[in-house]
């Protein structure tokens, strides 16, 4: 997609390069590099800083033991296999194979709940440390005003969404920190599909929605 | 070619005289000039022994690999905070992916540090976090058997260049890059402006991708 204007910060794209984010941050950005080839650029970019890490290690740190066993590995690879060739297990539709593989199907297979207001969520399962969901916004619909502990990432499926600072269209992603509090609206037209991800709950402005909270897992 | 009396480096490089007078100045840049260039050599025989590996099985150019890379992989481990013995496993287990997976290495995108770097990575979240990593589609169904050597040569020579590079920053950022590798940095941790040079890298994996695409359509 060439019109995306909401890229992932060298932070989280380093983070994922390195292995070190979490499952639930992992599938926002394997989604958004999915269907952006100038982050899949910088992806590979910061691969190739983990392979120029990797070949200065062991020559900074003699006094470590990091012999490995050469027969035991050998015999792994009697063992083994020639590994397949990548297939996409998956048909093409709105969602990339990795989000594909967490839904079990595209679009059509989510399971949707309703969270009040028009607004549908469907939970991911992933590990523990954050948390990833699909959120579905009629058009023209506000998503209820909130702030965030951590970070919040928002990335576009379908549709588009403004709040206070821009616009976020098919591919971008949104970084929301601590200090944002804002209010997505949904762009008249299609409804909004979003891929949402936090590493701390959400907190809701009203009482209502705070007592809820903890129901909706929001 | 070869006869008796003619001295070559580990590189294949000729050795330059040792009694021939050069200029200061340009004596230093030649050394520097040089070192880079064994390196590359290095690159290049790392892609020529995955290659061997995957058309012939070679247990030779495997063992080559091995002793670059598997003390390399273990050590990476164990500065990431994974303990001795798991270290030994993962490594063993990534030296053997190699040889699985050989086919599916693509000389004209990355160099086999690279390479070898994403397959550790991987096997770690598999291994130790037991978390499913995902991935971006793929674009292909995996590389050209026969990647045009002139890519693969400028590929290989930039992945070099990104190691000088990273050697000459200032101690203080390239601790903090290490530190964002081994995962002591959270992605909050790291700044958007790391100094890192990936300008000319960057152009080379945009080509290759481009590429690539072009073969698909």
């Amino acid at each position: 997609m060439e019109n995306i204007k909401h890229h992932i910060n060298d932070g989280l794209l380093i983070s994922y390069a390195a292995g070190t984010l979490s499952e639930a941050f992992s599938l926002v950005v394997a989604t958004h590099v999915s269907m952006c080839d100038a982050c899949r650029v910088r992806l590979e970019a910061f691969e190739a800083v983990g392979g120029a890490i990797l070949s200065d290690t062991s020559e900074s740190d003699s006094t470590r033991d990091v012999d490995v066993d050469l027969i035991a590995t050998l015999a792994l690879i009697d063992a083994g296999e020639k590994a397949p060739i990548r297939i996409h297990h998956t048909k093409p539709g709105l969602f990339p194979s990795a989000l594909q593989s967490y839904v079990g199907g595209d679009l059509d297979s989510v399971k949707w709940r309703s969270v009040g207001m028009g607004v549908r969520q469907a939970i991911l399962p992933t590990s523990k440390d954050a948390s990833v969901r699909l959120l579905h916004i009629p058009a023209g619909c506000a998503v209820p005003d909130h702030g965030h502990r951590g970070t919040e990432l928002t990335l576009v499926l379908q549709g588009a969404f403004r709040d206070e600072f821009d616009r976020f269209g098919p591919g971008d992603l949104e970084i929301a920190t601590e200090e944002d509090e804002h209010t997505p609206v949904a762009e008249a037209g299609v409804d909004c599909i979003c891929l949402a991800a936090t590493d701390a709950p959400l907190r809701f402005r009203g009482l209502v929605q705070r007592i809820a909270q903890p129901f909706l897992r929001i | 070619m070869l006869t008796a009396d003619t001295s070559f480096d580990d590189s294949g490089l000729v050795m330059q005289p040792v009694c021939k007078p050069v200029r200061r100045e340009g004596g230093v840049r030649k050394g520097r000039e040089k070192i880079v260039s064994m390196k590359e050599q290095e690159n290049l025989r790392f892609v020529e022994c995955v290659l061997l590996i995957r058309d012939a099985q070679d247990k030779a150019a495997f063992a080559e690999l091995f002793k670059h890379f598997a003390p390399r992989v273990k050590g990476f481990l164990i500065k990431s905070g994974t303990d001795a013995s798991m270290a030994e496993e993962c490594a063993q287990d990534v030296m053997a992916t190699l040889w699985h997976k050989a086919h599916l290495f693509d000389p004209t995108r990355a160099s086999v540090s690279t390479w070898v770097f994403t397959i550790a990575r991987n096997r770690r979240i598999d291994m130790l976090r037991k978390q499913r990593r995902p991935e971006p589609d793929e674009l292909t169904w995996g590389p050209e058997p026969e990647p045009d050597a002139a890519d693969v040569m400028e590929l290989q020579q930039e992945s070099t260049r990104l190691v000088q590079a990273l050697a000459e920053l200032p101690d203080k950022q390239r601790d903090l890059i290490q530190k964002a590798y081994f995962g002591d940095l959270s992605h909050s941790e790291i700044a958007d402006e790391t100094g890192l040079p990936l300008g000319t890298i960057k152009s080379r994996i945009r080509l290759a991708l481009e590429k690539l695409r072009h073969v698909m359509k």
